[in-house]
């Protein structure tokens, strides 16, 4: 419009202007004007078109914008009825070896410790292991549940235990998370871990010598994890005290441990963590170990009274290309505990008199192990286990009754095993064992199945 | 009396700058680099995100590590894929960080799954089938229009928990909402050539890949998801592939590439590794256009 306004004004003002003109000029000047109109409407018709164009352009482009609109609306999700498939989580751990040794399993003794009731080899042959059923589920938004029973063959009797029970806060927040009945103590590194996650079939050495494999008990747990990029997170146990290796019925707080780990990644292929924890209980009353009678008399077992404590050390360092461990990985850790007790031995049926013994513990045992994963569903490790002791008392023949005399030997075990895992949900391990655990030395062959039905198991660091 | 009132005000405006400070950028928890850079274009300079997982990491088999219990511990916000993806580790790891925010059903949990349709829903939960998911196929993330749907839902969660930016998050849901929609149709018109092309696979990564671009997959190297392939099923695969020739076999570059290389050397069919997730130097556009450009290179 504007520039037609232009046209019709350059023609207005050159048809008035000066009369003095000659007419051919002004004939040269309309033919000139009429060049330009020419010109101008050409132009202007070429912007009307590419205006045209454009706006079909945009309704095309806005067509399409529609289309996608209408593609992803028809893939959007109408109710997600799978979020209850599996609450309660219900699993089940499915556990069997053939065991075979040189010596007879019966005749196991860790010299310088007192064995606990669970601390034995298990038989030889064909046997069952620990088999678990493990139910849990968010309870609501504000607390997490879990219970696990397990059944195991004891003496030739099935029995089932409570293994855990406990509720856990979720929503507490700031880092804070309550944990309450019985659960495995976080003290340690594998002790928390169930027994179908280990990377071998049996505990490490010191953790048969202190706990009797593991330590658990009926309490109350706090944790808190710091605000930092490196983890940090400190705890403190407030157990019931009358499992083992506590002992004795306790009205208020039996036991109690504190805990703090810390760790994170060094670049994107290495991870680790490094733990520090201690157990302690003030007034172990009886705590009794494996018994054994002489002909024909009754029962004599060991028990001790007094203070108890412990102190640990655990690393762990993973490895895996690119940080993906589904195809390559490794893993070494390393645990050091040491045990201090100052207290008597008296060993129960005996006498009379009653053989007591004042009793000054000192106790002691790490193990290292490595576990690499060569190739997809392949995985091999070694271990190697040791302990030491210094236990003195008044009395050196009760100490040796109750097991507390170390016998001049340093219990040791070297370990190496391969696994073979068909999915996430299948193991099947060889393992052998040159164990030096007493003066005798034993080896020991177990093949060892592990399978998992159910809702997925966690992948624990 | 007045004075205490005087103390209280300058507390109550040291609180305020405090609090107003500590939210200046909220602290986002991806599961996956794809949900990260989603995050990170609808959030700007509102949001610090970083990925529990790179592109070469397989997302199913992470470990609950000390240092993601730590980012867990700070998080505002978790964004993963859900459908059981990260049900190995993603559990574990909500139970330790002590973190109320992020827990199931919080208005700081979010699953990318939830807000989209999924293929291939198992008719039988049997584990004999292999590493089924029951809600379906988790890997959403490689459908462009999915991603749409996601992005518009997490920008109204981002929104609420982050009120104080809500207009924000909004102007940037629509800025990507219209530039997502021009590239859709873009790389539609560019791989218009890939219709039909027969796919061999190594795992069902790519399900939602070839429901977009209309890729037929013609065999799977994997027996069952998650089984690793046995040499009894390839050779079934090799005889299949000399009768029905496939156009290219793909897999994820986090993948294991022994059967695939086995498979390309017996059958001179072009292998492709795609990158199954963004790298750490790209976004979701980058990564896509990527993806095409390395299937349309296939001769």
């Amino acid at each position: 419009m504007r520039k037609k306004f232009i046209v019709a004004a350059t023609i207005a003002a050159i048809s008035n202007v000066n009369p003095v003109w000659a007419n051919s000029d002004i004939e040269a000047l309309k033919e000139q004007v009429e060049i330009l109109k020419k010109d101008y409407e050409q132009r202007i018709n070429a912007l009307e078109n590419r205006l045209k164009q454009s706006e079909e352009n945009a309704l095309l482009a806005q067509q399409q914008i529609d289309q996608v609109a209408d593609n992803v609306d028809s893939k959007k999700s109408i109710s997600n009825a799978g979020q209850n498939n599996f609450n309660p989580a219900i699993s089940v751990i499915l556990d069997g070896r053939y065991a075979d040794f040189d010596n007879d399993p019966d005749d196991y003794e860790l010299p310088g410790f007192m064995l606990g009731n669970e601390a034995g080899l298990g038989d030889k042959g064909f046997s069952i292991g620990h088999t678990e059923i493990a139910i849990s589920a968010n309870v609501d938004d504000q607390f997490y549940g879990k219970a696990t029973l397990a059944i195991h063959e004891h003496d030739g009797e099935t029995e089932t235990e409570l293994e855990e029970a406990y509720i856990q806060t979720l929503g507490l927040g700031n880092g804070l998370t309550v944990k309450a009945g019985r659960f495995f103590s976080a003290i340690g590194y594998l002790n928390e871990q169930h027994e179908h996650t280990w990377d071998f079939a049996d505990a490490p050495l010191i953790y048969r010598g202190l706990f009797g494999n593991q330590l658990r008990d009926d309490g109350l747990q706090v944790t808190y994890v710091a605000p930092t990029d490196l983890f940090m997170q400190v705890g403190t146990e407030l157990f019931r005290g009358d499992r083992f290796p506590g002992g004795g019925s306790h009205d208020a707080v039996g036991a109690w441990t504190a805990f703090a780990n810390i760790g994170g990644d060094i670049g994107i292929e290495h991870s680790w963590q490094l733990g520090f924890s201690h157990w302690r209980q003030n007034d172990v009353d009886g705590r009794t170990s494996g018994g054994h009678s002489h002909e024909g008399g009754a029962t004599e077992t060991p028990s001790f009274s007094g203070d108890s404590k412990i102190n640990s050390l655990d690393l762990v360092y993973k490895w895996a290309p690119n940080g993906n461990p589904t195809n390559q990985n490794f893993k070494f850790q390393f645990e050091y505990f040491d045990r201090r007790e100052d207290g008597n031995i008296t060993m129960l049926n005996s006498g009379p008199p009653e053989e007591v013994s004042t009793y000054d513990g000192q106790q002691d045992g790490w193990y290292a192990q490595a576990v690499y994963q060569f190739q997809p569903h392949w995985r091999t490790g070694l271990r190697y286990d040791q302990l030491g002791s210094n236990n003195k008392g008044s009395d050196a023949d009760v100490l040796a009754e109750a097991g507390l005399d170390d016998e001049g030997h340093t219990p040791e075990r070297y370990s190496a095993m391969v696994e073979w895992l068909p999915s996430e949900y299948s193991r099947i391990r060889l393992q052998f064992n040159h164990d030096d655990s007493y003066e005798e030395a034993d080896n020991q062959i177990f093949l060892q199945y592990t399978f998992s039905l159910g809702s997925h198991g966690a992948h624990q660091f | 009396m007045y004075k205490l009132k005087k103390r209280h005000l300058l507390v109550m405006l040291l609180f305020t700058l405090w609090a107003s400070n500590s939210h200046s950028a909220i602290n986002v928890f991806a599961c996956e680099p794809e949900w990260a850079s989603l995050v990170q274009i609808l959030g700007g300079e509102k949001v610090s995100v970083s990925s529990a997982t790179t592109a070469l990491q397989d997302p199913h088999h992470i470990q609950a590590r000390p240092s993601l219990i730590a980012k867990a511990r700070r998080a505002d916000l978790l964004v993963c894929t859900g459908a059981e993806l990260e049900v190995g580790w993603l559990p574990l790891l909500l139970r330790k960080s002590g973190n109320g925010r992020i827990q199931t059903g919080q208005a700081g949990y979010f699953m990318a799954a939830d807000h989209v349709t999924l293929l291939e829903k198992p008719k039988i939960l049997d584990r004999s089938q292999g590493d089924v998911h029951a809600d379906g196929n988790p890997h959403v993330h490689l459908d462009p229009h999915r991603i749409m749907l996601i992005a518009e839902a997490l920008a109204k969660t981002l929104s609420h928990v982050d009120p104080d930016n809500q207009s924000h998050y909004q102007n940037n849901w629509n800025n990507f909402k219209d530039k997502w929609s021009r590239a859709i149709t873009k790389w539609q018109q560019q791989s218009q050539s890939l219709q039909g092309k027969k796919i061999v696979v190594n795992h069902n990564s790519w399900v939602y890949l070839e429901d977009w671009l209309k890729l037929e997959r013609v065999a799977t190297l994997e027996p069952k998801p998650g089984i690793a392939p046995s040499s009894t099923h390839l050779a079934q695969v090799l005889t299949q592939l000399k009768q029905q020739q496939a156009d290219m076999i793909l897999y994820a570059s986090y993948q294991n590439d022994k059967a695939v290389r086995w498979l390309a050397q017996k059958t001179h069919i072009p292998v492709v590794a795609l990158a199954f997730t963004v790298s750490h130097d790209e976004d979701l556009f980058q990564w896509y256009e990527g993806i095409l450009n390395q299937l349309l290179d296939v001769k």
